[in-house]
């Protein structure tokens, strides 16, 4: 009986510690910043494509959640988070950090025009959509490896 | 014990004798060649085929860009288990690329493998994938390529080690490996369906990274388009078929759309050497790109064991 309160305690307790422990890893951290891109981009997306209506406030909110993302991507890069979790960062990263930074702070100024533009319509939104998106191959390119 | 000597000896030589004659580049049939001649080329017609057999991806100068493409100077490095691959001059210059040629010396190459002295190229240049090409599709590809620019950059030496260097080897690998029959049968005879094969078994040449190979360079057998190792390095190449996780999910428009921009249905991006690809794929017709997506779908599902 004791044995199998110890053992569900320490059931609930692994629920409970697991996940969190898991979410701060930086492998973790920054998939999750460029799922948010992704669904950023799918939303611009859609208004570009033509299957959704322009709104100007949304277009805005995703250009300004890929800035934010783009501000700090690259503090989730410390030695010791090349692979685990799942990882698809390239080794490149880290033996050519000088040229990853250089990719992001493209990608940043870019991100960061298009929230300056603040497209007012959808001709707006296609000429900021364009170059910004540009960044995503030009850096996958390289610092992205696929391993499943 | 003479006669056996003498016996062993005769059949060596008929042995090397038969390796001899069954390793022998075979260019393309006089009357092929004749044909293809006679259909002229249409350069307007030929850049499909150009962005199509992503001719500038491994001809073009490294890292070119935008109208550099167009500039076939070759140079760019292809790692391989068997050496590193340099892409040559294929511009028209006449020293330095293939300004020389005939359409006849350009139809060897792309359907047999076969340079104009008469040597087997590595198929590292994938002429295994290009023999499936019209006659129409070879004129017309080398009228476009005509009208590019010339480049004076001399082609380098590829850097491969014995036994791989000796060309004539190659005589055997075609033997096992070279066909121009298709490499799946389907069912359906519907004709989007035949135009995506023909993309992507043809010039589109898709096959080449997707499909996984025996330590002798040859396919694996009933595993086309499953995916493969990156024969650059770390890494996977994704499963094409309905069998994998790769993109067993998407739709016929989510295959088309990515190949139009580049995105995934979750706007995930395309990465690694396919982004170079994807450039090209965008500068087909949307008709293609539906064809080839249609394809990928009508495919035998192939799951490969590692996904």
């Amino acid at each position: 009986m004791k044995f199998r309160t110890l053992f569900a305690a320490a059931l609930i307790g692994a629920a409970a510690f697991a996940p969190a422990i898991a979410a701060d890893e930086p492998q973790v951290v920054r998939q999750e910043m460029m799922k948010k891109v992704g669904g950023a981009t799918g939303a611009m997306a859609k208004m570009v494509k033509g299957e959704v209506d322009y709104d100007a406030a949304a277009a805005l909110a995703a250009l300004t959640t890929i800035s934010e993302v783009a501000a700090t991507f690259g503090d989730y890069f410390p030695e010791g988070s090349e692979t685990g979790m799942d990882s698809e960062a390239a080794p490149a990263i880290w033996t050519d950090m000088d040229g990853f930074k250089a990719k992001l702070a493209a990608f940043k100024a870019d991100a960061d025009a298009g929230v300056a533009a603040a497209p007012a319509d959808l001709d707006g939104l296609k000429a900021v959509f364009g170059p910004l998106t540009k960044n995503c191959g030009s850096c996958h390119e390289t610092y992205r490896l696929k391993k499943s | 014990m003479k006669r056996l000597a003498l016996g062993l000896g005769v059949a060596a030589i008929a042995g090397a004798g038969l390796a001899f004659v069954l390793t022998a580049p075979r260019p393309v049939a006089a009357e092929r060649l004749e044909a293809i001649a006679a259909t002229g080329g249409d350069a307007a017609a030929g850049e499909t085929m150009f962005w199509a057999g992503g001719c500038a991806s491994c001809h073009a100068a490294p890292g070119a860009e935008g109208d550099a493409k167009l500039v076939l100077s070759g140079g760019v490095k292809l790692k391989s288990d068997f050496g590193t691959f340099i892409a040559p001059n294929i511009s028209p210059d006449p020293q330095a690329g293939i300004g020389e040629w005939s359409i006849s010396d350009f139809a060897n190459a792309m359907l047999a493998g076969v340079s104009p002295d008469g040597s087997h190229y590595y198929p590292a240049f994938p002429y295994g994938s290009y023999t499936r090409m019209t006659d129409g599709d070879i004129a017309d590809l080398f009228a476009f390529m005509k009208t590019l620019p010339e480049s004076k950059v001399a082609s380098l030496p590829h850097e491969i080690g014995f036994p791989f260097n000796i060309r004539r080897s190659l005589g055997g690998w075609k033997l096992l490996f070279f066909t121009d029959q298709p490499r799946v049968q389907l069912a359906s005879d519907d004709p989007q369906i035949k135009r995506g094969q023909y993309l992507v078994e043809g010039p589109g040449h898709c096959g080449e990274c997707h499909t996984p190979r025996n330590p002798i360079g040859g396919f694996v057998s009933n595993a086309w388009l499953s995916g493969a190792q990156n024969p650059e390095g770390e890494g996977v190449i994704p499963n094409l078929t309905p069998g994998g996780k790769s993109i067993s999910s998407w739709s016929t428009s989510d295959i088309a759309y990515y190949l139009e921009s580049g995105f995934t249905p979750d706007f995930d991006s395309v990465g690694g050497s396919m982004v170079d690809v994807q450039k090209n794929m965008a500068k087909l017709k949307s008709d293609d790109r539906d064809a080839i997506a249609a394809y990928l779908k009508a495919l035998p599902e192939r799951p490969n064991g590692w996904e």
